[in-house]
């Protein structure tokens, strides 16, 4: 029996939701029909506008799809005002003020607080700009990730000219607006993996073959990666070869052999990744070949994946923070935004500095950090001295740079813990008062809130996973912790060898676990090459939890306050919900 | 008078009549000796999959684990409110001890 999700996309979905958005936000939050709000929170998701948590009805997040990453100019500036304009609460938080902007990990940018009431501006001041939220969440194309400098470092074959075609032929495309589930789509054409492929529903990936004594260059094809639901898949390679000129064709035909053979009984079933694990690579290229593509597939290339370096545990950051040369000869300059948030008066300031010293075009990186592009040489030492680069910087310290974390129970309905301003302390911590082995620079720990991973812990050298335990007999917000995860040539998923320690006790848990690596590795040995050498017991022995001078006040049940960070957080001190203005709307007595 | 029950946002909480009533990451305890040998299961929940009305009991098939001894999984359809006369009341999920209604059955 199709779920009541089903039900409701057949019978409103896609474009035609906005209308009815539109409707509800000049009539009002309350105005939605009470045995209604399920369906329609769903169907938003579509126009990505995301219900928050409990004790923030009324409020979205709102999600704006960027493809690859790429802010044209000018768009930055427009995302500011919109955060300093709209995207702000009724308390403020501790660490990123009250409007800010948060930098995803899958190139897209995130706004919370905001009130249906202001949609029809907001798209308005996004679309006039070039700026869009459609298919942001729901049930459809996500926004198409990639090497953020694509078109500008150097790449085997272009990668920017096909996300453009894709995002250009499946965003608002009735043919594959209502998927089974999300779709998430990673094309790469720099040879060093640092598209994320393996972690996508549908990865392209640079490879080549030799035609008639020519070397022709395009994409070898993976389906079935994912994180989610504590049932991480590597994406499959299921040898088939794309050109570039092919590969919306096929793209094409795999959503619509998604689409057709997807799983809609049952969501938590539905992604593509147990499709494949119910079919297998052969079964799947079989299915394709005879009923989705009009056209004789090709075998796979030759791939690239020896090659990769981005996040493969050697000595390369890969992360394109820093100062680097663009295939003409300017320079771009990736800066470091610690959990990739950053506030909204920042956030404009950035903007001007890429006009200023640039084209006026910011990209947003899988690591949750932005770059200024096209930066003449004879520029660069003027905006290396601005006094944004030092909060945000191009040179920043291993436990910045590697800080991811996901939204958290500041927001977020999934989370169990507390994620941002929690990794925003643990990095200050670790910085000031522990000392990596020699050698080490690029050291990567993701707090994701919980199995859902949109921190991408299992790809992380230290994977952060909320969880709850008791201290002193008290509930306290707890972390599990996994060990040696990366991609590269070979993609390792994190192994998870410490269960529920005290958040408080985390960071003297890497500060304990990197002092045994310096004493225990062997020579040249990279901490990921460390933790594969060891067994499963070994690694637990080197989860040593121990109090440390670091504090922590979000030990407590944060999901059971209505905002994390208010003084009287409670969940029935909340405004919640507001109306256009902000103001508590008065509840019907039950 | 019907009542609406579903699970949404990937299992993050449960819709009684398009209103949010239990959320992921709440502890509880249950009476549960097949899942783990804690004489009380310390059970946080992380995942809801399916619920059910059984018997005036609204009850949620949910996925999570024991914090005391680390077991996970799914014990079965947990009872977090029931509904009388058409209108859903939470139990009070902090004070009681849980047991799954499939448990209860087989007793």
């Amino acid at each position: 029996m199709p779920t009541d999700v089903e039900r409701w996309k057949s019978e409103i979905y896609g474009n035609e939701i906005r209308e009815h958005l539109y409707r509800f936000a000049e009539q009002g939050w309350d105005t939605i029909p009470d045995d209604e709000r399920d369906a329609w929170f769903e169907r938003f998701k579509w126009w990505g506008l995301y219900h928050q948590r409990n004790g923030q009805e009324s409020y979205f997040m709102m999600r704006i799809g960027t493809p690859n990453g790429v802010l044209e100019p000018g768009q930055t500036e427009v995302v500011a005002d919109i955060a300093k304009e709209y995207a702000t609460g009724p308390v403020d938080n501790p660490e990123f003020g009250d409007a800010y902007v948060d930098w995803t990990t899958r190139q897209s940018i995130q706004l919370h607080w905001i009130k249906l009431e202001d949609i029809p501006e907001i798209f308005d001041k996004l679309e006039s700009n070039g700026l869009s939220t459609q298919q942001a969440c729901g049930d459809s194309w996500r926004n198409i990730v990639g090497n953020p400098m694509a078109g500008k470092a150097p790449e085997f074959v272009d990668a920017l000219p096909v996300i453009h075609e894709l995002n250009d032929r499946f965003k608002g495309n009735e043919d594959h607006s209502n998927l089974p589930r999300k779709w998430k789509v990673s094309v790469t054409g720099a040879p060093d993996g640092s598209g994320q492929g393996d972690i996508n529903d549908l990865a392209f990936e640079p490879a080549y073959k030799e035609v008639d004594g020519e070397e022709v260059r395009g994409f070898n094809i993976r389906v079935g990666g994912g994180l989610s639901r504590n049932e991480p898949r590597l994406a499959r390679n299921i040898d088939v070869f794309v050109r570039p000129e092919n590969a919306a064709d096929v793209a094409a035909g795999i959503s619509a052999l998604f689409r057709e053979h997807g799983d809609r009984e049952n969501r938590y079933n539905a992604r593509i990744k147990f499709l494949m694990d119910e079919w297998g690579p052969d079964k799947f290229r079989e299915t394709l070949q005879d009923d989705f593509v009009e056209f004789e597939l090709e075998s796979a290339g030759v791939d690239l994946r020896e090659q990769y370096t981005y996040n493969a545990g050697g000595g390369e950051h890969g992360d394109l923070i820093g100062v680097h040369e663009q295939r003409d000869g300017k320079y771009y300059v990736g800066l470091n935004v610690l959990v990739g948030r950053m506030g909204a008066d920042d956030t404009n300031e950035l903007a001007q500095l890429a006009e200023k010293y640039g084209s006026g075009e910011v990209r947003i990186s899988q690591r949750q950090n932005v770059m200024i592009t096209d930066v003449p040489e004879e520029d660069l030492n003027a905006l290396l001295e601005e006094d944004l680069l030092e909060h945000y910087s191009p040179d920043p310290h291993p436990f910045m740079r590697g800080s991811v974390a996901c939204t958290g129970t500041e927001f977020c309905s999934l989370s169990i813990v507390e994620t941002k301003n929690r990794q925003v302390r643990f990095a200050r911590w670790l910085k000031a008062n522990v000392d990596l082995p020699e050698g080490v620079e690029d050291f990567h720990i993701h707090l994701s809130g919980c199995t859902a991973s949109c921190a991408q812990p299992q790809i992380a050298d230290v994977s952060l996973r909320g969880m709850k335990t008791r201290k002193n007999g008290e509930p306290v917000e707890a972390l599990d912790i996994g060990l040696g995860g990366g991609l590269g040539e070979n993609p390792h998923f994190a192994e998870w060898v410490g269960q529920r320690v005290p958040v408080d006790e985390v960071p003297g848990t890497i500060k304990n676990l990197l002092a045994s690596f310096e004493e225990l590795c062997q020579d040249g040995e990279t901490f990921r090459e460390f933790i594969a050498r060891h067994e499963e017991k070994e690694l637990e022995e080197l989860i040593e939890p121990e109090e440390t001078s670091y504090e922590d006040p979000y030990m407590h049940n944060t999901k059971l306050t209505w905002y994390p960070y208010a003084d009287e957080d409670e969940m029935d001190a909340s405004p919640a919900p507001t109306d256009g203005d902000g103001n508590p709307i008065a509840q019907a007595e039950d | 008078m019907s009542v609406a029950l579903r699970i949404l946002d990937d299992g993050a909480w449960l819709s009684v009549n398009d209103q949010r009533q239990v959320s992921v990451s709440e502890l509880w305890r249950l009476n549960a000796p097949d899942f783990c040998s804690c004489e009380l299961v310390d059970f946080i929940a992380e995942g809801f999959t399916e619920v059910s009305a059984d018997g005036r009991d609204v009850a949620v098939t949910t996925y999570g684990q024991c914090i005391a001894c680390g077991e996970s999984g799914v014990p079965g359809k947990l009872p977090v409110g029931q509904i009388r006369h058409g209108e859903y009341t939470d139990y009070d999920r902090q004070q009681m001890v849980m047991q799954p209604i499939e448990n209860r059955a087989r007793r």
